[in-house]
């Protein structure tokens, strides 16, 4: 068979959110990878310059639909830093105990999508019929499934009971049993490993170049996890482990996501038996003072960097949001080379991405003063040739291959 | 130890027994206490401060005088995010969440409600007439 | 006239849709149970068809139109024309010769034909892809298939179904020797059928629908009919072959018995597919060579010996 270009995306039944993959085939294996993004820009960043803190709070929770309270739990750390709001502890041990919860729904969402992604099913039936159980107790707790809206700027919005606090460490228990059986599951169901095992290799040494992050990362033996690297929150006084796999493809993923669980589940035990009282959050002032800050966040993806910069008034001047999944977009090329057509969707699914939380676009406009008219690609690729032109370099051969490439590639 | 059909057992233990699935519309969900649902409203207690209004995140409520220390509430039930900010910063009391979440409306013009009694979501007024604030 | 009536009603091709809705239902139903889910309703393989039907058809501008439209006839044509020759709840079937076996395999291959030809006819990448797939992977279950089903011919030396009940009606203990040619079948049926594992042609999370991407409405139904009828004419296939026992019972009987045998072969397969995870092309080939067309060498040869030393 020759050589095939079969676009994954932008809407395919595999990918949950647009992005494009143009896979150049070479029989049933890939031979080329062409990465588009940009098809979900929602201008959250912008739009956050034109409301209130408290109102782009709310804004920055809606940036992801899995890890909301990672969102804006890394842009109130910032906001906080700057006003230099020092949170009561049970505010600290809310937001933490939430953020937990966030990662166990989050991993067992993507043990489920992996279990489909290689048609198995069954296990996402599974996976996700006990995912319902920690949906239910975020909801119980702060009032809604996803976007939880339990932060506030300086601490958190709703106080937990002690009929919570047992139901969560009893539901603990149901999990710490679930999660023990899918390891089993995961490591023992040979169709599966079959599935898994040796698929999008990524070795420690790429890992580290292309920035790699999160389980994506941990899989490969790198131990970054901003949870032990730069403590935030309650992290530098909780017991837990950094948990890493020298397996480096997806089956490692796996195992790394269902290890992490079960830190998870150790994590929210101590933060239930630890639970101060006390109050919940201070009075955060309107006008947050200028300055700026920039926080990391260990989402269950990987690192959450927000940055934000003040400037004495209510609203921010600057917000700029690093998605983990675009920090391992770089990655995904690397690891689909020479891989099978069959496993693109698991290799993609494997770095847990979330393309509508990275997308980002840029507008060039020209600057005449009054009509500001966007600059299209074609005519700024023909103002740079005739720029270049002027200061005596000729890319003529170049520029022309460059532009069949393009055009074919548009086709 | 690696083997095929690993779930087995826990496929054929399952079978029998009731479905995990959400039954609705047949049987009500579980709805927890503090589910952020449609916005209520009690005018009595409501001095006007406009204090919602400047907080929420998408301009949803509006806060209309009615008559003298009078005050209706009209909510865009289509563009509440249903975050509970407004009631957060009320410092009356006179807004609260309700577990009322069935909203869909085949109308968009009625997700538009304005309440002046308490618990009572009146329907707004077609668009065709926009209601004037009484002065 | 009767047999016109055979073929178009009774057991043919009306019989079979039915008959192959119903074994869909079992089928999804209990998929969905051993999810611990609800699953759908009985009426639901039926209400998809009437849907099927009823929806604005497409064809692609590229596609070859008449190969397009003709491929999901063919495929339902091929399917029932098996049945007919497949003894179901008597000794004989509706139609019979000296090597209906062979015959009815042939035409148990051209449903999975039409598919490939359909799929690359419609020219989209997808249903291209999708072809090929379903094509390796024929080459991969059809020899098993073939040598685990006609093991218990062997033992009967005969190529004839009516012939195979007499023998086994005669001996029914040489039934259990058949044991691992039933595992072969019945596994190699599933690739047959494009289930768990084996539904590498049509993965939806990498190629959308495999050969059946471009098509849709009644083209579409005319499809998963072809498809479910060959789930009923697999697992009667099976139950002819494996289970060939209370064929001279009386009539009702005998056709409850058949339909028990079908569903069992229907539940057994349902069982199946939902333990695994889907297989790549490579590995699923490598299985069936590996594993598959060994298992049912070593039943050939156990029954040429069982054969050599009892029967002879
Ligand atoms: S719940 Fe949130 S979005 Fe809705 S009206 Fe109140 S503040 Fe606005
Ligand atoms: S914040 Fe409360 S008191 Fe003030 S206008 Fe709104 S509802 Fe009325």
């Amino acid at each position: 068979m020759s050589k095939v270009t079969i676009p994954i995306g932008p809407q395919h039944p595999a990918l949950k959110e647009p992005a494009r993959f143009c896979l150049t085939l070479n029989g049933e294996k890939i031979y080329e990878i062409d990465l588009r993004l940009g098809y979900n820009h929602r201008g959250i960043e912008k739009a956050c310059e034109e409301r209130t803190y408290i109102q782009a709070m709310y804004l920055v929770e809606r940036v992801c639909g899995i890890c909301s309270h990672s969102h804006s739990t890394a842009f109130i750390q910032a906001v906080e830093e700057i006003a230099g709001l020092q949170l009561p502890r049970r505010g600290l041990y809310i937001r933490t105990l939430i953020a937990e919860l966030e990662r166990i729904h989050s991993h067992l969402l993507w043990l489920g999508v992996a279990g489909h992604e290689v048609g198995f099913d069954t296990l996402l039936m599974y996976a996700w019929r006990d995912r319902e159980l920690v949906m239910d107790i975020l909801a119980d707790l702060t009032g809604n499934r996803v976007n939880y809206g339990i932060n506030t700027i300086g601490g958190v919005r709703r106080d937990v009971t002690p009929r919570q606090i047992e139901r969560v460490t009893k539901a603990m228990d149901t999990f710490e049993e679930r999660t023990k059986y899918y390891v089993q599951v995961a490591t023992e169901e040979s169709t599966l490993i079959a599935r898994l095992s040796n698929v999008g290799k990524l070795c420690y040494d790429d890992a580290m170049r292309l920035g790699a992050i999160g389980p994506t990362a941990r899989a490969c033996g790198l131990e970054r996890d901003a949870r032990k690297a730069d403590p935030y929150g309650l992290y530098g006084e909780l017991d837990f482990k950094v948990i890493t796999d020298k397996h480096s493809d997806v089956y490692g993923r796996a195992v790394v996501r269902l290890l992490e669980l079960m830190e998870s589940y150790r994590i929210i035990r101590q933060l239930c038996k630890g639970m101060p009282e006390g109050p919940i959050a201070v009075k955060a002032p309107r006008k947050i003072p200028a300055g700026e800050a920039l926080s990391r966040y260990e989402a269950p993806r990987g690192e959450d960097v927000h940055y934000v910069r003040g400037n004495g008034t209510d609203k921010p001047e600057r917000v700029k949001i690093r998605a983990p999944t675009l920090a391992n977009l770089q990655a995904v090329a690397k690891m689909l080379e020479d891989n099978y057509l069959a496993d693109t969707t698991i290799v993609i699914a494997a770095i847990d991405p979330c393309f509508s939380c990275t997308d980002r676009a840029v507008l060039l406009k020209k600057s005449r003063r009054r009509n500001e008219e966007p600059v299209l690609w074609n005519s700024l690729r023909d103002y740079g040739i005739a720029w270049h032109r002027k200061q005596g370099l000729d890319f003529g051969d170049m520029n022309r291959r460059f532009g069949r490439m393009m055009e074919r590639s548009s086709r | 130890m690696k083997k095929p059909g690993k779930m087995l057992m826990e496929v054929l233990r399952h079978a029998p027994k009731k479905p995990a699935t959400e039954m609705y519309p047949h049987v009500r969900p579980y709805v927890p206490e503090r589910f952020r649902g449609r916005l209520d409203f009690i005018p009595g207690k409501c001095i006007g401060c406009k204090m919602c209004m400047r907080d929420c995140p998408s301009k949803a409520i509006t806060i209309n005088k009615i008559g003298d220390k009078k005050f209706e509430a009209v909510i865009d039930l289509d563009r509440c995010i249903y975050c509970g900010q407004c009631v957060d910063s009320c410092p009356k009391d006179a807004l609260l969440m309700t577990t009322d979440f069935e909203l869909a409306q085949l109308d968009r013009r009625k997700l538009k409600i304005v309440l002046k009694d308490a618990g009572n979501a009146t329907d707004a007024k077609p668009e065709a007439e926009p209601e004037k604030p009484v002065a | 006239m009767t047999a016109l009536i055979g073929i178009l009603v009774f057991p043919g091709v009306f019989f079979l849709s039915l008959f192959g809705l119903v074994c869909e239902f079992v089928d999804r139903k209990l998929h969905a149970r051993l999810q611990h889910r609800v699953g759908p309703p009985w009426f639901q393989p039926l209400a998809d068809f009437i849907k099927l039907v009823s929806k604005e058809t497409i064809i692609p501008e590229e596609a070859d139109r008449t190969m397009f439209r003709l491929m999901p006839a063919l495929a339902v044509a091929a399917a029932a024309a098996a049945a007919l020759y497949i003894p179901m709840w008597s000794a004989k079937a509706l139609f019979s010769f000296s090597g209906d076996v062979i015959v009815v395999i042939y035409l148990l291959t051209i449903p999975t034909l039409t598919f490939f030809l359909g799929g690359w006819s419609s020219t989209s990448l997808y249903a291209m892809i999708g072809s090929v797939r379903c094509l390796t992977q024929l080459f991969a279950y059809e020899v098993p298939l073939f040598m685990g089903v006609l093991a218990p011919f062997m033992l009967a030396s005969t190529w004839n179904f009516s012939e195979l009940a007499e023998f086994y009606r005669a001996h029914p203990g040489y039934m259990i020797f058949n044991v691992i040619g039933f595992a072969v079948s019945l596994v190699a049926l599933m690739g047959k059928l494009e289930k768990v594992p084996f539904d590498i042609p049509e993965a939806e999370t990498e190629i959308v629908a495999g050969s059946f991407t471009e098509y849709s409405g009644r083209y579409l139904a005319l499809f998963r009919m072809a498809v479910d009828i060959e789930m009923v004419v697999g697992a009667s296939l099976l139950a002819a072959v494996f289970l060939p026992f209370g064929l001279g019972l009386p009539a009702g009987v005998a056709f409850a018995l058949y339909v028990i045998k079908v569903l069992f072969v229907v539940v057994l397969l349902s069982i199946l597919r939902t333990l695994f995870a889907r297989l790549r092309i490579d590995q699923m080939v490598d299985f069936c060579w590996k594993y598959l067309a060994p298992a049912s060498l070593v039943q050939l040869l156990i029954n040429l010996a069982v054969k050599g030393a009892l029967l002879s």
